[in-house]
């Protein structure tokens, strides 16, 4: 099977629930609404013709200043057929995604490390605690307004003999370049001219 | 009248030899008997994922090198791939040999940490002296490449950084010839050895079923008898001309993990020998000035490349929009990256997905109603480095 024909399958198998399917790079990706993602796992593993007995990884990924602020990503394999396939889904910043345990043990990490990093919740995961992060850590790391150098740091005080937890000091802030070409125009020129446009 | 369970409570590292860095497990146990692992993970986090975000495509590439820290190239090789696959460019066959060599290399150094180390755990201290006289030829040979014995930061987004003397060659010729010896010397300590076989003969057995559901990779697999290897069944650079075999047990045990990874070493020596038979001269990274920086040399009589050069070092190249999974067979199983990118200099997301984590994550299903001097032997067997679990 390739991934032309598994894209034939599925689209006539799962009709109702795939909404966009593209192959793209030599990938497939099918887009499935956040409320089919379990069944639509449950049968890409158990249907005799695709066999994805391995899941691979499940990654977030995260757009700030959209309606579905992210899009959860799970890749599957089938060593039978030899294809990968990625499915994605869309979901808002409170919805909470169906856990997938059930199918793949190996999703209970996964998933914890999805919350950890981004603080999407999952329903009916067995055990959702934080994964890499710091015990007592706040806040989700790779959401896109988490500054790079973090809010606490921690070092050992000779005072209090203990390791302790401050908040960052830096002395020089992290510099974010503008790399946009000059023949394009720089970004912070074009918003004074707008702004010059729209006085 | 029932009988009252009691269970102990055992905690386990962070910091302990047998735990291969910095692994915390809370063990629940019943008696001798582990009856519950909880792994405590992240104790080397340090953020990879989001620095790549803020970091252009090369400053990238060096973060691969400390996943895992004892095969760095293998690391490099997934993300270059990865980059390669959105830009569309072809890599010069001279490359792809030379990053397989290097590749098989950092197998061959991943693989004798492995086995030294879990020998050492079971309590064999010999193999490890050994393994790693010839873990610091191998380094040499980064070294002579790349500059540095660990972070080697060799591979580049086209090829390579630069090209390797015929003198290196030779040399690492001269390796392939005489280093089966020395694995034959491993074996002959290790594969009859009584001691050895008692702890680690149908310890920490995995179902082929139950290999798969739990997302095992590389020698985790195949060490239950599923023949997949992504070198033989997708190939990438240039595998599908090169001949090799790929060992895979029968049991499932961190014996058979073992005899497999000896037998990969051999399996890699003869790789490397045949790439040194076939590499061909010519260039060693792709030609296009829009994404490889110009030579030292025409930056003094080229202004265009200059300009490339200038473009290059500041702001870098621009991958077009897509998003794209590539996935190499890293010595401990699958290592990929799913790269999405939003068309500027930077990364928009990189995921990396490191076979040790899903292997970590199997720990309680392996050790459930082992003793607890096996946990180790199993750690052992699961080839862990904190670098890649823990990103």
């Amino acid at each position: 099977m390739n991934l032309a024909e598994l894209n034939n399958l599925l689209n006539s198998e799962l009709t109702s629930k795939i909404k966009e399917s593209k192959i793209e790079n030599g990938e497939l990706l099918i887009n499935v609404e956040l409320a089919n993602i379990y069944s639509t796992m449950l049968f890409l593993k158990t249907d005799s013709k695709c066999k994805f007995r391995q899941l691979i990884d499940i990654l977030a990924v995260d757009f700030p200043g959209e309606e579905d602020r992210f899009k959860i990503y799970y890749l599957l394999l089938s060593h039978e057929n030899n294809i990968r396939i990625k499915i994605v889904s869309q979901i808002q910043i409170d919805s909470k995604v169906p856990s997938i345990t059930k199918i793949y043990p190996s999703a209970n990490w996964m998933e914890r490390e999805v919350f950890d990093m981004y603080g999407i919740k999952f329903k009916n995961h067995p055990d959702l605690r934080r994964i890499l992060t710091d015990y007592n850590f706040k806040g989700f790391p790779l959401r896109k307004d988490f500054p790079l150098t973090g809010f606490n740091e921690v070092r050992y005080s000779e005072k209090d003999k203990k390791v302790i937890y401050e908040p960052v000091k830096l002395e020089q802030n992290y510099r974010n370049f503008d790399f946009s070409s000059p023949w394009e125009g720089t970004k912070y020129i074009k918003e004074v001219k707008e702004k010059v446009k729209n006085d | 009248m029932t009988k009252q369970k009691k269970t102990m409570n055992l905690n386990f590292g962070p910091q302990h030899p047998a735990a291969h860095g910095v692994l915390r497990l809370i063990l629940e146990l019943d008696g001798e008997v582990v009856e519950k692992v909880d792994p405590h993970i992240g104790l080397l986090h340090r953020g990879t994922e989001k620095l790549i975000e803020h970091k252009t495509y090369t400053q990238a590439l060096p973060y691969f090198d400390r996943l895992d820290y004892v095969a760095p190239m293998n690391q490099e090789h997934a993300f270059a791939l990865a980059t390669e696959k959105l830009l569309k460019i072809e890599v010069p066959i001279r490359a792809q040999y030379l990053r397989v060599i290097f590749c098989e290399i950092g197998r061959i150094l991943s693989h004798l940490l492995n086995i030294t180390t879990q020998a050492l755990d079971v309590g064999a201290l010999t193999p490890s002296l050994w393994g790693f006289e010839e873990r610091e030829t191998l380094m040499t040979f980064y070294e002579r490449a790349s500059g540095s014995r660990l972070h080697a930061n060799y591979f580049r987004t086209g090829g390579v950084h630069q090209d390797i003397t015929n003198d290196l060659l030779n040399d690492i010729g001269k390796f392939s010839e005489k280093f089966p010896k020395v694995i034959d010397d491993l074996e002959n300590l290790l594969t009859d050895n009584r001691i050895f076989k008692q702890r680690n003969v149908d310890i920490g057995i995995v179902t082929k079923e139950d290999a798969l559901s739990h997302s095992f990779s590389g020698v985790m697999l195949r060490g239950s008898g599923v023949a997949w290897d992504l070198r033989k069944s997708q190939p990438y650079e240039c595998y599908k001309n090169l001949d090799f075999k790929i060992p895979i047990g029968n049991n499932g045990d961190c014996y058979d993990r073992y005899l497999c990874r000896i037998e990969e070493m051999r399996e890699s020596v003869k790789i490397i020998k045949q790439c040194l038979k076939q590499i061909p001269k010519g260039p060693i990274k792709t030609i296009d000035g829009k994404i490889s920086p110009p030579k030292k040399e025409e930056l003094k009589e080229s202004m265009e490349a200059l300009i490339h050069h200038f473009k290059l070092f500041t702001e870098g190249y621009r991958v077009p929009k897509g998003e794209v999974y590539s996935s190499v067979e890293a010595p401990k199983g699958e290592f990929g990256v799913y790269l999405i990118s939003d068309g500027s200099n930077k990364p928009y997301r990189c995921k990396i997905r490191a076979p040790g984590f899903s292997h970590l994550q199997a720990i309680d299903y392996l050790t459930k109603g082992h003793m607890l001097a096996d946990v180790p032997a199993v750690l052992g067997s699961l080839d862990i480095v904190f670098g890649e679990v823990d990103r």
